[in-house]
């Protein structure tokens, strides 16, 4: 009761005092412009289906890439230490930089190395810049979630005769995954909204094409549509998350 | 006494600066009952995970039918299948069903599916109904008669029991302890270790008091529970039989 009024007052005095900013007619005129809005949104909606396709071929790449660079990470073996640290040299490198900035190095510099077509394609590398980053980020919460594991559930599974690989492949793996699928939901929401990134290297996907829109009608309006086709996926995917992410509280209490 | 399966010399185990078990010497009869008692932290628990191999030891031998298996670098695989062990906490995997628990070592270990053998073991001990359930749709002592089952389908001649009755409410200590009876009457080797103190007297062919590492008394539980000759033996008694 409370916060319903004091969310409508809240509302009213957005909707009564914004309009008396100075700028404010203006702003309405090259942002929300109706008639752009209308005219422009089929063609970014159809620009879309690139960022989801972009999205769609990464996600399995990101999960088997950060499941290999965790294993890599988590292996005791002395004999396999090298690729220990491999892991965690991996990890450190593509979480410490930028995407936008890992998407312009790799986007523009490895086609510069004068690779033959289709080779130098700007959707192959920033792909592999989006992997790259991501990849490493999955293999940290999946390595957050093997290690959450008890011991007493490898033990168990040694003591009956379970070599390590069919410890961590049957008993340890699918508890790990199970576990850090919420943090895995996130994830992927921030990397739906990354892959506008690419718009910086080439691909004409939702942000290019808005940009181009922009240009042509001089009006900013087909940035604000495709803010919104975002977070028609963005919003639905994140509440989701967070009720995985409770339901899983929930269980453990 | 015939060649022992287990025979352990001069066990040493040490945690960092604490040494949990000072000098082992043990031999374990085929079909022999043996019941370890003790106060926590006496060594009970470290020496059954030494006798399969779970905790490595720092020193002396653990002959598994003669073959030392303390030596260093000597593959346990094949050892583990020999020796089945369960915990005081189940530690059945929570994402398999009962049957699931079972079913995987022998499939993946022994390249068996052995659903018949399962499917009697189950029966064999009540719980033919719960085979498709998951452990947290089971009671304490349906979980612990799971994990039993566990060791069993994987046929040990050997089976090591830690402290198994300790987390279970009393009302369902009984079903577990009824398992154990019928074990100990197929002939199974057991070694347990209990505060359980009537189940010992009743069932254990032998019951050894350890104390700070070491064993402190052993003989037939008759002797030990009415006529203990060591002080400390006594006074543990008397601390946990009032």
């Amino acid at each position: 009761m409370i916060a319903g009024v004091s969310t409508c007052v809240a509302l009213a005095l957005v909707v009564v005092l914004v309009p008396l900013a100075p700028g404010w007619d203006a702003v309405r005129a090259s942002f929300f412009d109706g008639e752009v809005f209308v005219r422009v949104f089929p063609d970014l909606l159809r620009a879309f289906t690139l960022d989801v396709a972009i999205f769609a071929w990464s996600v399995p790449m990101i999960f088997a890439l950060g499941l290999a660079i965790a294993l890599a990470r988590g292996n005791t073996n002395p004999a396999l230490f090298p690729l220990r640290i491999f892991g965690a040299v991996y990890v450190d490198l593509f979480r410490g930089i930028p995407v936008v900035l890992l998407v312009y190095l790799v986007g523009f510099g490895i086609p510069g190395l004068g690779l033959p077509r289709p080779w130098n394609s700007p959707y192959i590398w920033g792909t592999v810049a989006l992997v790259l980053t991501y990849s490493a980020y999955v293999a940290e919460v999946l390595r957050s979630g093997i290690e959450s594991i008890h011991a007493s559930q490898r033990n168990a599974a040694i003591c009956l005769g379970l070599s390590e690989r069919d410890t961590m492949r049957y008993v340890i793996l699918p508890q790990a995954i199970r576990r850090v699928v919420p943090a895995n939901m996130n994830m992927l929401v921030a990397l739906q909204k990354d892959v506008a990134l690419l718009s910086f290297i080439g691909p004409v996907e939702i942000l290019r094409q808005a940009g181009i829109f922009k240009s042509l009608l001089a009006n900013f309006t087909p940035y604000v549509a495709a803010a919104v086709i975002f977070l028609c996926i963005t919003v639905p995917a994140t509440r989701y998350a967070d009720y995985l992410m409770n339901r899983d509280r929930d269980a453990r209490s | 006494m015939p060649d022992p399966r287990l025979s352990l010399r001069g066990v040493t185990k040490s945690f960092g600066d604490v040494q949990v078990l000072r000098g082992i010497d043990m031999d374990i009869a085929p079909g022999e009952m043996v019941c370890l008692i003790g106060a926590s932290g006496s060594g009970k628990s470290t020496l059954l995970r030494c006798m399969n191999g779970l905790e490595p030891v720092d020193d002396g031998a653990v002959r598994l039918d003669d073959v030392d298996i303390a030596e260093p670098g000597f593959d346990l695989g094949p050892i583990r299948r020999r020796i089945g062990i369960v915990f005081q906490s189940f530690n059945l995997f929570p994402h398999m069903t009962a049957y699931d628990n079972v079913a995987l070592a022998p499939r993946r270990v022994l390249g068996e599916d052995a659903r018949e053998r399962i499917e009697a073991l189950f029966a064999r001990f009540g719980l033919a109904d719960h085979m498709r359930k998951y452990p947290d749709q089971l009671s304490g002592g349906q979980q612990q008669r799971v994990a039993v089952i566990r060791a069993l389908a994987m046929r040990p001649q050997t089976m090591l029991l830690d402290e198994i009755t300790s987390a279970l409410d009393p009302e369902l200590v009984g079903e577990v302890l009824d398992v154990l009876r019928r074990l100990r009457d197929d002939g199974m080797t057991m070694v347990l270790a209990t505060h359980e103190m009537a189940f010992a007297r009743e069932v254990a062919d032998r019951v050894v008091f350890m104390d700070q590492g070491v064993v402190a008394e052993e003989g037939v539980p008759e002797r030990i529970f009415s006529a203990p000759e060591r002080e400390r033996t006594r006074r543990f008694l008397a601390s946990v039989l009032r």
